[in-house]
């Protein structure tokens, strides 16, 4: 399998998709708080 | 002295400007024009003259934006960087940040000494310094995406949701 870092889109998606995945983990830790 | 924490914010934010914009720099521009030079023979001019002091520059302002940013921290230090609660939005762009501090320090730099022959290397750990120096680079690029956006998300929380 290639290395998604090896081209710039691979990179910028890679970013994107783990922005994604973050944001509902900390959705997640400030919900519990407030909750 | 209620005058620091203005001062620190836009520290951070100029010394963070320059860290990325170069960042990017790195990884939009000089990766392909080194490759398009190497084919004319140009490429000395760039890892001669310009790459040296991108470098500079890059990993100064990278440790200047995370001081200023943990100096924005304070007392919220550690509860930002344990993930407490509502400091879990701004800690999680804190991680992201120190980890490329990390790269950039332990990884980037020492590779690239090696690369542009400011520390002496035989042709095979130049080779093997290139493609680690090109991966923590690449691994920067993709961390900064997220990182911005808990940085952006920790000081306008309502907006991104939070």
């Amino acid at each position: 399998m290639k290395n998604p870092l090896d081209s710039l889109w691979g990179t910028v998606i890679s970013g994107l998709v783990l922005t994604i995945v973050l944001y509902f983990v900390a959705h997640k830790l400030v919900v519990q708080v407030l909750a | 002295m209620e005058f620091v924490p203005a001062i620190m914010r836009w520290l951070h934010l100029m010394a963070g400007v320059m860290w990325i914009g170069l960042l990017y720099y790195f990884n939009f521009v000089q990766v392909a024009a080194l490759k398009a030079a190497a084919a004319d023979n140009t490429a000395p001019g760039i890892t001669k003259h310009v790459a040296p002091r991108a470098l500079f520059y890059f990993r100064w302002a990278a440790l200047v934006t995370w001081l200023a940013g943990a100096s924005l921290l304070g007392k919220n230090f550690v509860a930002a960087f344990t993930l407490s609660g509502s400091y879990a939005v701004i800690g999680i762009g804190a991680w992201l940040g120190t980890i490329m501090l990390l790269n950039v320090w332990g990884l980037i730099w020492p590779n690239q000494k090696k690369i542009l022959g400011i520390k002496p290397a035989t042709d095979d750990e130049k080779v093997k310094a290139r493609r680690i120096a090109f991966l923590a680079s690449r691994t920067n690029t993709m961390l900064s995406i997220p990182m911005l956006f808990f940085m952006a998300a920790g000081a306008h929380s309502a907006i991104y949701g939070f």
